[in-house]
């Protein structure tokens, strides 16, 4: 018989081994998944971890890993921050909408002038708008009690509604002939996020997620309040024991995460994306959940859960073109990831022991 | 002893790194009384666990009436008529009391049919209890109750007690014993764990001591001295803690007219407490558990917030100041729950010194935290407190528990509080660390710091407290001075027997 048994001290040694042993079984079973489906598997996993790396045209993939990676490291380290102290914001979508408007509203409303304060004021307005919609669920939780999961998810689909009758109306470019959708912000020198190093994919977005990296780890290790945050996290009691008062940690968490995502929708808008149009957002704040446990809620094994999900989302692309597997096959090996991630997690805090079957 | 009614030949049980029963043999005659005599970690718990089918032994035998009894699960221990009172209570506040019953029975009869036999056992046993009245609304005394209804409605033939009378007032602790001996009287047998000598003298017919898992001896308790067990039981001489004489000094703190309701929904509101403690001066605060010690606790710490003047600190009004602007000003407290309250159980010790120690240890530069200093910080504690721990960059859940409280209790006294508040100090320690404890309160005092000590021990209250108050449904008695005190007196300051024989005057 198989039983688990708590271990006295969490395992340092399984921590940093289970994303690896995790990506393992996910290439095996994925493999699997797609010998099954009449592809060679060897050469599917190939596709999609090496190709987009070492490949033919990785000149052209590995600019798209920082484009995806970043705004998925972004949103994460915020998510991090509050899923350590067990504050669960799951609408970083649409703080990462709102976050895309503010910003690109406060550059359009420049156009056509040209100046040099114009991006940094888009900067502060993309994090404001993410900051303020991540308060509406941070206010209702610490003012009446209510879940910040259901708040924040549902603004979301507000946040969404809001976008397509930005692109529609208000944001609408007047001189895009009744197509819905802003103006271009890459056509718009003072507004756009270039990359700043040509070609390589390195834009602002990625400095700034490199920076939260850095700021995340020196919070939670260093600074007083990341050990409130892990505190409350671990024992809520014995946060309000040592002194942390927690509405004001809810507003804090909240208001990062949401400042953060906010800031990711504003670079991918000005950047990648270049407008505002109604299918702007594709999901990153959700994807983002999954590269903060992916990374363990760490600040460097986000970086590094970002990376490793962006190559799965461009190396799951290139097997679609080139292998012709179906998108589904992509999305559910995304999802064993996860899924052996989170199974194999279990080992940092217990161990299997075997033992023989006692008689009841 | 006419008839055997269980014995046990040989039992051995091993977990990792330590051997929790060693070659235990002894033998429960029917209708006996037998004392179970130990330190926490002596191995009390194990064994019953075996004899309860919760545990499998790794080796040795056990016989009941002259059969061999091996219980796989407890259903099987209760089929054999084996019950069980725990100590902690498996009760659903939110439903009455037949409801609780019913919920632990295979085939529960309908409600009015069991309320029925509730009424006739507890009135039998003179145990009385109504079946409709909600759980949350009882008193400990009366939960215990439940538990004990819960045992005899299955007509056991042993039942074990864990440490009963933990919760009782003195005068519950009368009306218990009568239960106790009208059951002896029918021929059941009782197992009785305590590791409080004079009841043990006053109830059981025989006592089997147990330490480090072995039985260190066999004797007739009311033949044998109090001090005799206490010293097979320890294995050594005890050393009494010291009271050196002490100058008091002005008003340290001072709590008047203090209410607060209690955070949860089963707690206990504080009504109208008055209390002053002088520098120098210790003050014992008795009372059955969950009479507001938390609250009383969670008031001072600074976790429930009240009117500014209700509580005062060397004069200061800080009823409104949060947790860590009375450390800042010297008022410490140390929470009775170890896990998850005073010490975060997934953290290392450095990170646990760290949870109260920030403000005064000066841990802490510009919110930039001192890693160095509050390791060394934590190395001190684990210096002058003698916890066994490889490091304190073990995690706090990694202690055994009298460890863990040896640390919370070390990290609160080495920052020199002012007053210093503690809540059930030495609960679960073994007797060695126990008197440590103690005499570090002692010692405190004696440099002028202002203590109280909540505790459901009252001979450790009379041990070091020099005025003893007694909390009961929120309220605190006026405080009297412990030399000269008695029993009775003490039992009728904690509220006497609830509801029981002694009216509420």
């Amino acid at each position: 018989m198989i039983r688990l048994e708590k271990r006295p001290q969490p395992s340092r040694g399984w921590s940093i081994a289970t994303p690896l042993v995790a990506v393992l079984a996910t290439m095996l079973f994925g493999g699997l998944l797609f010998g099954v489906l009449g592809t060679n598997p060897l050469q599917a996993i190939e596709t999609i971890f090496w190709e987009p790396l070492f490949g033919e045209f990785a000149f052209y993939y590995r600019p798209q890993l920082l484009v995806k990676g970043a705004p998925l490291v972004l949103i994460a380290i915020g998510l991090s921050l509050g899923f350590r102290a067990g504050i669960w914001n799951i609408g970083a979508e649409g703080q990462y909408i709102i976050g895309a408007l503010t910003g690109a509203a406060v550059g359009l409303a420049f156009y056509p002038l040209e100046a040099w304060y114009i991006f940094p004021l888009m900067v502060i307005a993309g994090a404001l708008g993410g900051w303020l919609w991540a308060m509406i669920p941070a206010f209702l939780k610490v003012r009446f009690g209510t879940n910040e999961i259901l708040v924040s998810l549902m603004l979301v689909y507000v946040a969404e509604q809001f976008l397509a009758s930005m692109s529609l109306g208000l944001l609408k470019n007047p001189e895009g002939f009744g197509f819905p959708g802003s103006r271009n912000l890459q056509q718009y020198d003072s507004a756009h996020n270039a990359d700043l190093i040509a070609n390589t994919g390195m834009h602002w977005g990625v400095v700034a997620a490199l920076i939260a990296v850095i700021f995340a780890y020196v919070l939670l290790n260093r600074h007083m309040l990341g050990f409130h945050i892990r505190l409350t996290g671990e024992a809520p009691r014995a946060a309000r024991f040592a002194g942390v008062r927690p509405s004001r940690l809810i507003l804090l968490c909240l208001g990062m995460s949401g400042a953060l995502a906010g800031l990711a929708g504003m670079f991918e808008v000005s950047g990648p994306a270049g407008q505002v149009s109604i299918d702007f957002n594709v999901g990153y704040g959700f994807t983002a959940i999954i590269v903060a446990f992916l990374g363990r809620l760490h600040p460097v094994g986000i970086l590094l859960a970002g990376g490793l999900m962006a190559l799965t989302y461009i190396g799951g692309e290139i097997a679609q073109g080139q292998l012709g597997l179906p998108a589904a096959a992509i999305q559910v090996f995304q999802g064993m990831l996860l899924f052996f991630l989170l199974a194999l997690d279990l080992l940092t805090n217990y161990r299997i022991a075997l033992q023989k079957p006692e008689v009841a | 002893m006419s008839q055997v009614l269980l014995s046990l030949n040989g039992l051995t049980k091993a977990y990792p790194g330590v051997v929790a029963n060693d070659d235990i043999s002894f033998k429960i005659g029917v209708g006996e009384v037998h004392a179970l005599l130990g330190e926490n970690g002596a191995g009390k718990s194990t064994l019953v666990k075996m004899i309860y089918g919760l545990v499998k032994p790794d080796s040795g035998t056990m016989e009941l009436r002259g059969q061999s009894y091996a219980p796989g699960e407890p259903r099987a221990a209760r089929a054999d008529g084996i019950a069980m009172v725990f100590q902690h209570f498996s009760l659903f506040d939110a439903l009455n009391v037949a409801e609780n019953i019913a919920l632990g029975m295979e085939n529960p009869p309908p409600m009015r049919d069991l309320a029925a036999r509730i009424r006739e056992v507890s009135e039998t046993y003179g145990l009385p209890l109504d079946p409709f009245r909600t759980v949350g609304d009882l008193s400990a005394g009366e939960r215990q109750r439940v538990e004990i209804i819960r045992c005899l409605l299955q007509d056991p033939k042993l039942l074990i007690m864990d440490e009963p009378t933990s919760v009782l007032t003195p005068q519950e602790v009368q009306i218990l014993f009568k239960t106790l001996e009208k059951l002896r009287g029918e021929g059941t047998s009782i197992l009785y764990i305590s590791h409080k000598l004079e009841e043990i003298r006053t109830l059981c017919d025989t006592a089997t001591i147990l330490r480090l898992g072995k039985v260190v001896g066999t004797c007739t308790p009311r033949e044998t001295t109090a001090r005799d067990m206490a010293e097979l039981m320890v294995g050594s001489a005890l050393k009494t803690p010291e009271r050196a004489g002490r100058a008091l000094g002005e008003v340290a703190l001072d709590i008047s007219g203090l209410s607060a309701p209690s955070p949860s929904a089963f707690g206990t509101a504080l009504k109208n407490v008055h209390l002053t403690v002088q520098q120098g001066e210790i003050v014992g605060i008795g009372g059955v558990a969950g009479n507001g010690q938390e609250e009383l606790l969670g008031v001072l710490s600074g976790e429930i917030l009240t009117e500014a003047g209700a509580v005062k600190l060397l004069g200061e009004p800080i009823g409104r100041m949060g947790p860590a602007a009375r450390r800042a000003l010297g008022l410490l407290t140390a929470p009775e729950e170890r896990l998850g309250h005073a010490a975060a159980p997934d953290m290392s010790l450095t990170e646990n010194a760290l949870l109260t120690g920030a403000v005064r240890e000066n841990l802490v530069s510009n919110g930039f935290l001192k890693w160095g200093a509050a390791r060394e910080f934590a190395e001190r504690i684990i210096e002058a407190f003698d916890v066994r721990t490889p490091g304190p960059e073990n995690a706090a859940r990694s202690l055994s528990g009298g460890n863990l409280q040896k640390f919370v209790i070390g990290r609160e006294v080495l920052q020199g509080p002012k007053v210093l508040v503690v809540n059930q100090p030495t609960w679960g320690v073994d007797a060695a660390a126990a008197a440590a404890i103690r005499q570090a309160l002692l010692d405190l005092a004696a440099e002028g710091t202002a203590v109280v000590c909540i505790s459901q021990d009252l001979d450790e209250l009379m041990e070091i407290a020099d005025r003893f108050a007694a909390l009961n449904e929120g309220r605190l008695s006026t405080p009297r001075s412990t030399t000269g005190l008695t029993v009775e007196e003490i039992g009728l300051m904690m509220g006497g027997a609830h509801g029981m024989e002694v009216a509420h005057v």
